[in-house]
């Protein structure tokens, strides 16, 4: 692909401006990346993980924008979207990997739209609907605890694109988590009806911990960071039975159908769209 | 020889002006996005360049512009690299860069936080930051919210002089 000018390079090899559909200057975002795979790892598992994180990502990702023009301020909203960006930005990295190390050679777009919901490796935390803003920040204290906590491994992990795209992460996982855990503190020890929502939120995220910790071994830490944060928000500890099931293997609520069928629906229309 | 070297220095000093497609009183050199301009034995000229956040949706618009000036500088055979590692952080961004963004209204960060090997500490008591304001200078500013128009910067206001100015993050 030429360098020269987005545009050029991104019209390259179809002349047509009509087939030029949506968005700009999307391209590999690994473009330029030395790709190769030391010895020695298992690629097969290395293009899981990179695909179930990338997963929770984009799904993630897909429920935070869902929330522009309709968060309680402008800041907020803001923020929300800015979190979902760093998200979409670490998945687009995964999934160029994933297509890097499986043999298949797919690109993103083949990842993010051309797969259907029994194909797609997040957990299940990450699907669940939008809810209120209590269950928005529980939610998005809890991935980003969860989340921070694996990317913190992985950084030393022996594939060098995997460890770059997990110390970047870091940094942003490090003010995601400090932004949902903020929130968190000022409902939680707030006016009684914000108290009683984030209860509320907290019950409704319980049944998905136990997925969490079984697909990384990460528990103490995010339990140290839960019992942090609801300790100052005076809220109880979430209590959790693991819930059958996990979104690793591919078993979803019914929630993620609609997601995706949102998400996929102009590419599917017209799947030789360039952008 | 010495031709090679001087067109090294040639081929750097045409990359460093490139502007940040979304800060561009800034170069990519002042952001501290160009990592390392090299020559190759066959005469490539290869610029390393780094995001500053996963998502940054300029990265393609800065390798289309770094290329685009080298070939118009006379470089027939350019190679954009992706540095992932080390992660970009704002302390690369250079003393003239902190002072063409006070210039331009946005206040320049503070040192970015260092932490030990090991899980990323929570700190939920409230962390005193002095930012001074960008156009009067004073030290009494509050931050408004974390997140702004782009993924590098905060709102923040003055409240000696009113006004509300960009902050650019520490990361």
């Amino acid at each position: 692909m030429s360098d020269d000018h987005v545009y050029l390079s991104l019209a390259e090899g179809h002349e047509d401006d009509s087939r030029w559909a949506y968005g700009t200057g999307f391209e590999d975002p690994l473009h330029g990346v030395d790709t190769a795979v030391p010895a020695g790892i298992d690629t097969v598992l290395l293009a899981a993980d990179c695909l179930a994180l990338a997963d929770d990502a984009l799904v993630g990702a897909q429920r935070l924008a869902e929330w522009t023009t309709r968060a309680p301020e402008l800041e907020e909203e803001v923020a929300l979207a800015n979190i979902g960006l760093d998200l979409l930005g670490q998945a687009r990295l995964l999934y160029a990997r994933a297509g890097q190390v499986d043999g298949t050679g797919r690109d993103e777009d083949a990842y993010a739209y051309f797969r259907d919901p029994a194909e797609f490796r997040n957990v299940r935390l990450a699907e669940l609907p939008r809810g209120d803003f209590a269950f928005a920040v529980v939610r998005l204290l809890v991935m980003s605890s969860w989340r921070l906590a694996h990317f913190e491994r992985l950084a030393s992990h022996p594939d060098p694109v995997l460890s770059a795209i997990a110390a970047k992460g870091v940094k942003e996982l490090t003010y995601h988590r400090q932004y949902a855990a903020e929130w968190a503190v000022r409902l939680g020890d707030g006016t009684e009806e914000s108290h009683r929502r984030m209860r509320a939120a907290m019950d409704q995220v319980a049944p998905y911990l136990g997925e969490l910790f079984t697909a990384h071994d990460v528990r103490d830490e995010v339990v140290a960071v839960l019992r942090q944060v609801t300790h100052a928000a005076g809220l109880p500890m979430p209590v959790y039975r693991p819930l059958p099931g996990s979104g690793r293997s591919g078993e979803h609520t019914e929630h993620l159908a609609p997601l995706l069928a949102e998400l996929q629906s102009v590419a599917r229309a017209h799947p030789e769209a360039a952008w | 020889m010495v031709s090679v070297l001087a067109d090294v220095r040639h081929a750097r000093s045409v990359a460093e002006q490139v502007p940040d497609p979304e800060l561009p009183m800034l170069t990519l050199a002042d952001l501290g996005v160009l990592r390392d301009v090299e020559l190759t034995a066959d005469g490539t000229v290869v610029a390393s360049l780094t995001p500053t956040y996963s998502g940054c949706p300029a990265m393609a618009e800065m390798r289309a512009d770094v290329a685009a000036r080298l070939r118009d500088a006379g470089y027939g055979h350019v190679r954009i690299r992706t540095v992932l590692d080390p992660p970009w952080t704002s302390d690369w961004i250079t003393p003239e860069g902190r002072r063409k963004l006070a210039a331009n209204g946005i206040a320049p960060p503070g040192a970015a936080p260092r932490r030990a090997a090991g899980p990323v500490p929570l700190v939920l008591t409230p962390t005193r930051r002095t930012v001074d304001c960008p156009r009067c200078g004073s030290a009494d500013t509050e931050e408004t919210s974390r997140f702004a128009a782009t993924s590098c910067k905060a709102l923040w206001r003055c409240l000696a002089c009113r006004e509300p100015f960009e902050y650019l993050k520490e990361i």
